[in-house]
């Protein structure tokens, strides 16, 4: 890692270097303590006499030792050697110890895994309520330092396509790219030539091992498509408009032209569920076992797949719904509509959370990447936009498409792909957490029919493109997390893996009533029912039991306390309160008066005589 | 061009063979794992759940007695012993691990009043109506011989209770007056009076040991300085306190069981106010034990149950009863803070969990993990509406349900009353008092 500074450094220290003419042999360790070692056996000079004195004093507030540990500039090399060098202790032979305690861990990996604002202030309470609020802050923060650590021992690295010097990557084309990787990579990359049953609809199932498809005129297929081995392959008769997998790769639910079927991997019907019917889109939020189903007849369908209930059916009463996609950070949906809006959904609410106008025309695709940080929009404007979805759903970044792209989805990695007709471009961010780069594409690919459906691969550098000559499955490099997490989706799971998991995960099912904008809304403090509660009980008390009771002197010694005596330190309590009112009340005063005056206007002469 | 595909080499992520264990890599990104928070609650609303469907604490019943227990008392070395005295003036021994009396003393005509052990474990004394303390061997009589006290002493009047040292050859007897006692001698070393009254019970303090606590009829609670010839001082409560017991952990700190349904933690250093008031019996509390840990005690009813108190909380935690259990005569917390016993006017001794929904026996380690982490889940959606709901229900017999809502109608009405006489009368004239002063009598030193 390039934030553990190298011992075996190749610069030299300065001290070695004024010493220039005798060089003894030096160990790795003994980077900055030989002159000392050789000039000053007796005792070392004083000044680092001094730091060893200050090495034991370790700060008593367990806050601070987390945060010491956490480098602050971990860029800079220098930085934390400078901090390193007085702390080495040394033993009686005078080697010093090169190990002093836990390396840095680089503030940015910290704050990735950092669960609380510290930019909020502790509120004001109890010591004891307040002392237990710090414990836990700084457990987390040790929490955080450790996760940060973790990342050291993650197997793989993200891939990347760099072009050489002035060559644009997106004039590499799939073949290229396929004979530059290793064979196994190459295998990922095949078309399916499917031109009979046209346009397609695919899939990739959770773990990213499995892809379903569906074509318009009714073929619907499985199969695991990185050994190629096809599950199930079937004929619906009838128009198939989407295809999705359930929570597990055994579960296919398919939208039919009039109602929505569930099948396993197999191919078997299990369900025909008529109460979605016209469904022209699918959406699955896999922690809460909910399909949610758009129809043209406008409404927007919950289907708990768990219990087979139907948890909430909402008119969106903006006629035919045939945009939706959902947010991976707070289960929203998002329905893009023929006015140019985009509305966001949650089945605890019979209206949309929030409308936000995106084109001018119609809205065409939308999609929302693994952060919930960015929506990408596209119109009938030819317009492709990119909002953020933080509160302000301004637009980011926005640019003009020759032909408007029809569909769009995200990578893991916030890589950005979409369909304009018959080609494909994809764009790429800095890193996961900013929104790509609409300036320049990373690739483009041309597919031998009109595109109807693009997904990204789970953790594989792999994108899934359906149109209308078939299936595609393009290379992208650097587009999937590189390091999956066992527990939550594996993709090299057993049956008996999966089957533990599936127990699990229904276990822990979200109650869709908990489907917000905030997710992390649930860890907070519920202000509004507090404040509520405080305001009954004064109600019911009659009087406020928190307000400080009139100052009482404490009886003193014999002869102390007389009446005089008493009634000079009641005053002095009174006096003392008053005057800190009147200096709170005028600390708030200039801060006023700076506020009125008009910024950047030259003094006037009249102004003196405005008070 | 330079290119670089993310690819995988499945060995590293399968097992080799069968016997192996499944390869599970982890990565904490955030990202890969979605709705923490939702899922936190959701299991802590499962954990929740199951903690109320496996809480079985009732264990075991010690039958045996041919009249009510009157009082109990551990082995300072063994755990599984028990020693229990009835008001017939039967001690009985038992063993819990096989649930067995090992052995039965005939030691007094009429109530045993007291019983205690020595702290080494050899030897008990017990006193009881007939005027009488008698010392008696831990072990049985051997084959041939009689069951004997090793010592008697005869006193004067009735003595109600007794305790020992924990550290030396001393005890402390309570009647008329509180008396201590050398083991070696037949008449007490000191005694010492502070009016004229019966007391009910005396405590020596286990970390301080030369300091004794005593609870007398006449509603005080009385502190002593075994090395002074006179008592310390004395608070007086509203109404009597049947016993105290003093904290294992914070020598300054006790609890009093009191007749008005409640129980009082005190600070030793400053009784003019209780540290807390524990309220939810529904009825006299007769006896308290705290928990060797000091984080919570156990007390004993009249209502006929018994409830268990954190120290800092003013309602209890859990609540035990059956349908068979009469009135808790005496309740002790065993001394691997995982058990509690009590015994009850209809004859039994009963054994209850500690902790109600705890799994008794050998855990495994992914088991214990598994506790932990539901444990950690637990404390921290605690305050949640719904999950608060669900660990607080406890089902209660319906005299004792009955009663709360009466006692809560009689109180709102008491508060009511007061808060009208300060609304009408002159501001200032009527001081309000606070709920923990207005227990208090007084404190005389």
């Amino acid at each position: 890692m390039e934030t553990v500074p190298k011992l075996g450094n190749n610069v030299p220290p300065k001290k070695d270097k004024l010493q220039g003419k005798k060089k003894k042999p030096r160990r790795y360790w003994e980077e900055e303590t030989t002159q000392t070692a050789a000039g000053a056996s007796p005792g070392p000079p004083r000044k680092r006499k001094r730091n060893r004195e200050l090495r034991p004093q370790k700060p008593k507030n367990t806050h601070s030792t987390k945060k010491s540990r956490i480098s602050k500039k971990p860029q800079v090399p220098k930085k934390p050697r400078e901090r390193r060098s007085p702390g080495p202790q040394r033993s009686l032979s005078g080697a010093q110890d090169p190990f002093t305690g836990p390396a840095p861990v680089p503030v940015e990996v910290v704050q990735k895994f950092c669960r609380i604002d510290k930019s909020k202030k502790l509120p004001r309470s109890e010591t004891k309520i307040r002392s237990r609020l710090e414990a836990a802050e700084a457990q987390e923060e040790e929490i955080s330092v450790k996760a940060a650590r973790s990342e050291l021992l993650l197997a793989e690295e993200p891939g990347f396509l760099e072009g050489e010097d002035g060559e644009d990557t997106a004039k590499i084309c799939q073949a290229d790219i396929v004979e530059a990787v290793d064979i196994a990579s190459a295998a990922k990359h095949f078309d399916l030539n499917l031109r009979q049953f046209g346009p397609y609809r695919l899939n990739y199932s959770r773990t990213g091992r499995h892809l379903a498809f569906g074509g318009r005129r009714g073929h619907v297929a499985a199969l695991d498509w990185v050994t190629k081995k096809l599950m199930c392959e079937i004929n619906v008769m009838e128009a198939v408009r989407d295809i999705r997998f359930l929570h597990s790769e055994a579960l296919l639910a398919v939208a039919q032209n009039r109602w929505l079927h569930i099948y396993d991997n197999q191919g078997i019907e299990l369900h025909c569920i008529r109460r979605c019917d016209r469904i022209t889109q699918l959406e699955f939020l896999p922690f809460h076992f909910l399909l949610a189903t758009a129809s043209e007849t406008g409404f927007l369908t919950y289907l708990d797949v768990s219990v087979g209930k139907i948890v909430a059916a909402l008119n969106a009463r903006a006629g035919r719904l045939n945009i939706m996609t959902q947010n991976p950070y707070n289960a929203v949906i998002h329905l893009g509509h023929s006015n140019g809006t985009v509305s966001l959904w949650s089945p605890a609410m019979k209206e949309p959370l929030a409308k936000i106008l995106c084109h001018r025309g119609g809205v065409r695709a939308v999609a929302v990447d693994s952060t919930g940080t960015h929506m990408a929009t596209s119109g009938l404007d030819h317009q492709l936009k990119i909002f953020d979805l933080r509160g302000t759903f301004q637009p980011l970044s926005a640019r003009t498409l020759p032909q408007g792209a029809g569909h769009l989805a995200f990578s893991q990695r916030g890589l950005l792909a979409a369909g304009t007709g018959d080609v494909v471009n994809i764009w790429a961010g800095q890193g996961k957490a900013s929104p790509p780069s609409l300036e320049q594409p990373y690739l483009t690919h041309r597919l031998s029919g009109h595109v109807h459906g693009l997904q990204f691969c789970p953790f594989e550098d792999v994108l899934g493109v359906g149109h209308s000559g078939g299936i595609t499955s393009m290379l992208v490099p650097g587009a999937a997390e590189p390091n999956f997490d066992g527990l939550e989706s594996n993709p090299y799971r057993s049956r008996k893996q999966r089957q533990e998991w599936e127990v699990k995960a229904l276990l822990e099912k979200v109650p869709a009533e908990l489907i917000c904008l905030d997710p992390r809304a649930l860890a907070e403090v519920d202000v509004i029912s507090l404040e509520q509660e405080e305001k009954e009980r004064l109600e019911r008390l009659g009087y406020d039991p928190d307000t400080k009771p009139p100052f009482q002197p404490k009886p003193k010694q014999k002869g102390r306390s007389s009446t005089a005596s008493l009634v000079k330190r009641k005053r002095k309590v009174m006096d003392e309160e008053h005057r800190d009112k009147v200096r709170q009340s005028l600390e708030q005063q200039p801060q006023k008066q700076e506020k009125a005056k008009p910024m950047g206007a030259r003094p006037s002469a009249l102004d003196r005589f405005v008070r | 061009m330079k290119v670089k595909m993310l690819s995988r080499n499945p060995d590293s992520y399968v097992r080799e063979t069968k016997l192996d264990l499944q390869r599970v890599p982890r990565n904490y990104d955030p990202t890969l794992h979605p709705f923490e928070v939702p899922r936190e609650y959701v299991r802590a609303l499962n954990a929740t759940k199951l903690e109320r469907v496996f809480a079985k604490p009732f264990l075991a019943s010690l039958d045996g007695h041919r009249d009510g227990v009157s009082c109990l008392a551990k082995h300072p070395k063994s755990l599984a012993t028990v020693l229990s005295g009835a008001c017939d003036g039967e001690v009985r021994i038992w063993n819990l691990t096989k649930r067995k009396c090992i052995r039965m003393i005939q030691a007094h005509e009429g109530f045993v009043r007291g019983i205690c052990t020595r702290f080494c474990g050899t030897s008990f004394f017990t006193v009881g109506d007939d005027k009488t303390v008698k010392q008696w061997k831990m072990d049985g009589p051997s084959y041939g011989e009689e069951e004997e006290p090793l010592h008697t002493i005869l006193g004067k009047t009735v003595y109600t209770g007794i305790d020992h040292h924990w550290k030396e050859a001393v005890f402390a007897t309570c009647g008329q007056q509180v008396d201590i006692w050398d083991e070696q001698r037949t008449s007490p070393i000191c005694s010492m009076t502070w009016g004229f009254d019966s007391i009910s019970s005396v405590k020596f303090n286990p970390i301080e040991t030369f300091l004794l606590g005593s609870c007398a009829s006449d509603r005080n609670i009385v502190l002593y300085d075994m090395r002074q010839a006179t008592p310390l001082k004395k608070v007086i409560l509203d109404m009597r306190t049947n016993t105290i017991c003093w904290n294992p952990m914070e020598a300054f700190i006790f609890t009093a069981a009191n007749e008005d349904y409640n129980l009082y933690t005190f600070d030793m250093r400053a009784l003019d106010t209780p540290v807390m008031i524990h309220m939810d019996h529904v009825s006299a509390v007769l006896d308290v034990d705290y928990s060797p840990t000091g984080k919570d005690f156990v007390s004993a009813s009249f209502d006929k149950s018994i409830r268990i108190f954190p120290v800092d909380r003013s309602r209890s935690r859990e609540v035990y009863h059956t349908k068979r259990m009469q009135h808790v005569i005496c309740v002790k917390w065993t001394s691997d803070s995982k058990y509690i016993m009590c015994g009850s006017d209809e004859m039994n001794i009963r054994l209850w969990k500690a902790n109600a929904s705890e799994k008794l026996g050998v855990l495994t380690s992914r088991e214990k993990a598994a506790t932990d982490y539901n444990q950690r889940l637990k404390e921290k959606f605690q305050h949640h509406p719904h999950i608060k709901r669900i660990s607080r229900h406890r089902h209660l017999p319906k005299s004792i349900y009955s009663q709360i809502q009466e006692q809560r109608i009689m109180k709102e009405a008491r508060r009511r009353k007061e808060l009208n006489r300060i609304k009408h009368s002159k501001p200032g004239s009527v001081q309000r008092v606070s709920e923990k002063k207005k227990r208090v009598v007084a404190v005389v030193k």
